[in-house]
């Protein structure tokens, strides 16, 4: 009679004390349990890893914000940044920028204008989300004011202008000679949804 | 046969009574009960999943047609992918490791007995919860059933309607489930194998769910915790994942294919592992490779978790995201045509016979390698931007899915069932049916990978005129695997009923492993004294 290789000799023993197998069982299941309770928590710690990851690398277009620009104007080379804007479905408005692009220097400030119009027959509330392309553009491009900081509104048939103003870091790749900041206005979600600490 | 069949008859006769009726299911704690269940349920769902498969190619029969309206087409190819990754397969591979690894391994039960019932009997309820909404509707509450698709991509589900909270709450109790039966199926290896039995031992196929095992506990959570992120966004005015206030859909992409990628190989290898035991006995040899093959385990589970992305190159990912992950998930190719090999290696120049699992077992090789190799194209992230919308991805995920899992699970449905009912099945209609499944199947994809070549574009319920012709072949493809499917309904009737021939111990000729030395049926309790392998 042959068996699986390994499988040849079956003879009966002893069975092992049950006793302290079904607490060596629980322990292993409860040791795994929390292992399982750790990737939830790696499930949900990925939000702000994966922010921060965006902001390191300029994954998604993901740009920074800077309180002043402190770095050397760079006056041996220009870029051009060029403005698109687009409303989300919800959202009854007109926004367009002023202007289709500007020259700069890296380092140098410069101010961008938009004008939005509420078409509808009330206020309305709206959040703008920026991006900026090429992404390896996105983390040489930083903000000093922007008016995607806060949430806006418009009365019916309101008009206003926002700006941004923001400088491009002389780190930017030379190759990079064009840059496109495009800004999607959303139906802000709440009232009041007025966050200190910018994302985009 | 064995000195192991005849003691264990001798001693289980006096306590072999089982509780009868709907009491024994509901409340059992028994291996074998618990895997006759999953692996009904999966069977049963299976069927489901088929149906709503069937109304789609009902429906893309003809352009312009109108079998179903586009919200309806919507929820069948949502819910044709939920039913058969969560309600099909996963429970019918769980099925097998609940009936198979404990005799494999000479243990009396699995580890934790209450905690194996509680893993089963969540899956009822999730499977109502799933498809409830659809109830709902025809009381004129909200709109169906899920139907963003089974990936449930932001926006999308941030907006739609109450489907994607019941699809939700089905996937926790679904996480629930597989994480219970996961922990089990480790504790179960881990501590309960005969004296002996060394981990270099291990049969191939409990190896393969050790790491799936392992892989569904890294890799599930993440998956509900997204569920509860969005769950959060679509009632509690969080922004997780609506960029309006400031959230990113891409991230819902990240959390979902962290799972979604894992979740390939977790339907693939417990199949792999049993395509190994199925080849060796039909080829009269041992399995070639047994190390090779458990490195290759190993390698696929981690290089699984460390490739999702390549599901998202037309996300507007930077280069060097992109060539990251496609040479990261190329490099998966290695480890699978290392299993390849041995697979070959295992037949080749055996005494082979072609019984049904036999065959089951080579369509599993030919169409999961056809699935792998076109991979290859998709993992391309130059050539994906071309071919990611269209129906060549489409026909390739079926070559890996269907060509795989489900070729092997057929195969082993066919190695296992004269072992668990104690007699044999139909061998002429288990012949009809591979040759119907490899005829439908492929019928069904090839006009696919044409038609996606040509630009057909998937998701949609219509299509430009000119693929009329790759579309109504698809379905008759189609229509011909769905009746498949009959006929193993048919064999495992046949089989159950137990009026043909009874299958001996062994059952078939080249049958390896300790599960072969026992009656088939196996009596209720086995190796309750363990036996000891040298
Ligand atoms: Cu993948």
């Amino acid at each position: 009679m042959k068996l699986d290789k390994g499988f040849a000799d079956t003879k009966k023993t002893e069975v092992p004390a049950v006793a302290s197998r079904a607490g060596a069982n629980r322990r292993l299941a409860w040791l795994l349990a929390l292992v399982a309770a750790g990737f939830l928590g790696f499930g949900f710690a990925l939000v702000p890893l994966y922010n921060t990851f965006c902001h390191l690398t300029g994954f998604n277009g993901a740009t920074g914000t800077a309180a002043a620009a402190l770095t050397p104007v760079d006056r041996t080379r220009w870029v051009t940044v060029e403005f698109t804007g687009m409303v989300m479905p919800g959202l009854p408005w007109k926004f367009r920028p002023a202007q289709r692009r500007v020259r700069v220097h890296p380092g140098e400030t410069a101010i961008a204008r938009y004008y939005a119009t509420n078409l509808g027959d009330r206020t309305f509330d709206g959040r703008a989300i920026m991006s900026v392309s090429p992404e390896v553009a996105a983390t040489h491009f930083e903000k000093i004011e922007c008016f995607c900081f806060h949430q806006e509104a418009l009365e019916p048939g309101q008009t206003r202008e926002f700006s941004v103003e923001f400088f491009v870091t002389p780190g930017l790749p030379k190759y990079v000679t064009t840059m496109t900041l495009s800004y999607a206005f959303f139906p802000s979600v709440e009232r009041g949804d007025d966050r200190s600490q910018p994302r985009s | 046969m064995s000195s192991v069949s005849a003691y264990v008859n001798e001693h289980e006769h006096e306590h072999d009574h089982k509780p009868r009726g709907l009491a024994r299911w509901l409340f059992t704690t028994n291996h074998k009960d618990i895997g006759i269940l999953y692996m009904l349920f999966g069977v049963t769902f299976f069927l489901v999943g088929g149906l709503f498969a069937e109304l789609i190619r009902a429906q893309l029969i003809h352009p312009a047609n109108h079998v179903l309206t586009p919200e309806l087409y919507n929820q069948a190819i949502t819910l044709h992918g939920l039913v058969m990754v969560f309600a099909a397969l996963m429970p019918v591979t769980a099925g097998f490791a609940n009936y198979v690894i404990p005799l494999m391994i000479g243990a009396p039960d699995m580890a934790l007995p209450r905690l194996n019932n509680w893993g089963f009997w969540l899956l009822p309820p999730a499977a109502v919860v799933l498809v409830f909404p659809g109830i709902l509707q025809l009381f004129g509450v909200g709109n169906g059933p899920i139907d963003t698709g089974w990936t449930i991509y932001a926006p999308l589900s941030v907006r739609s309607g109450l489907g994607v909270d019941f699809a939700i709450f089905a996937i926790v109790l679904l996480g629930a489930s597989s994480l219970m039966a996961s922990i089990n199926i480790i504790v179960t290896i881990f501590n309960m194998r005969a004296p002996g039995v060394t981990m270099m031992k291990l049969p191939l196929f409990a190896w393969s769910w050790l790491i799936t095992a392992f892989l569904l506990i890294a890799v599930f959570p993440a998956l509900i915790a997204g569920g509860l992120m969005l769950l959060t966004d679509r009632h509690f005015g969080t922004h997780f994942f609506s960029a309006a206030g400031g959230g990113d859909p891409v991230l819902w992409e990240h959390l979902f294919w962290f799972f979604g990628h894992p979740e390939v190989y977790i339907l693939l290898l417990p199949t792999a592992g049993l395509l190994s035991h199925i080849l060796s006995a039909f080829a009269r040899k041992p399995i070639f490779g047994y190390r090779a093959q458990v490195y290759a385990y190993w390698t696929i589970g981690v290089l699984s978790v460390i490739v999702w992305a390549h599901h998202m190159f037309t996300s507007g990912m930077p280069i060097a995201g992109q060539l990251y992950f496609m040479y990261s998930t190329m490099a998966i190719s290695i480890p699978v045509t290392v299993l390849f090999i041995c697979w070959l290696g295992t037949i080749w120049r055996g005494a082979l016979s072609f019984e049904t699992p036999m065959l089951f077992a080579l369509g599993y090789i030919g169409l999961f390698g056809i699935g792998g190799l076109t991979g290859l194209t998709l993992a391309d992230a130059v050539a994906d931007q071309q071919y990611h919308n269209s129906y060549y991805l489409v026909a390739h995920f079926h070559y890996t899915l269907f060509g795989g899992p489900i070729m092997g699970v057929m195969a082993a449905a066919y190695f296992y069932l004269p072992k668990i009912t104690g007699h044999m099945y139909s061998e002429r209609a288990g012949r009809w049916h591979f040759w119907l499944c490899i005829i439908g199947f492929n019928l069904t994809f090839i006009p696919q990978f044409l038609a996606g070549i040509a630009g057909a574009e998937r998701r949609v319920v219509d299509y430009p005129i000119q693929f009329a012709g790759f579309h109504m072949a698809s379905s008759i493809g189609a229509f011909i695997l769905g009746a498949a499917q009959l006929l193993l309904v048919y064999n495992i009737v046949v089989a159950w009923r137990g009026r043909t021939e009874p299958a001996s111990a062994r059952v078939w000729e080249g049958a390896q492993g300790l599960e072969f030395t026992l009656p088939s049926p196996p009596p209720y309790h086995t190796f309750a004294e363990r036996p000891a392998v040298v």
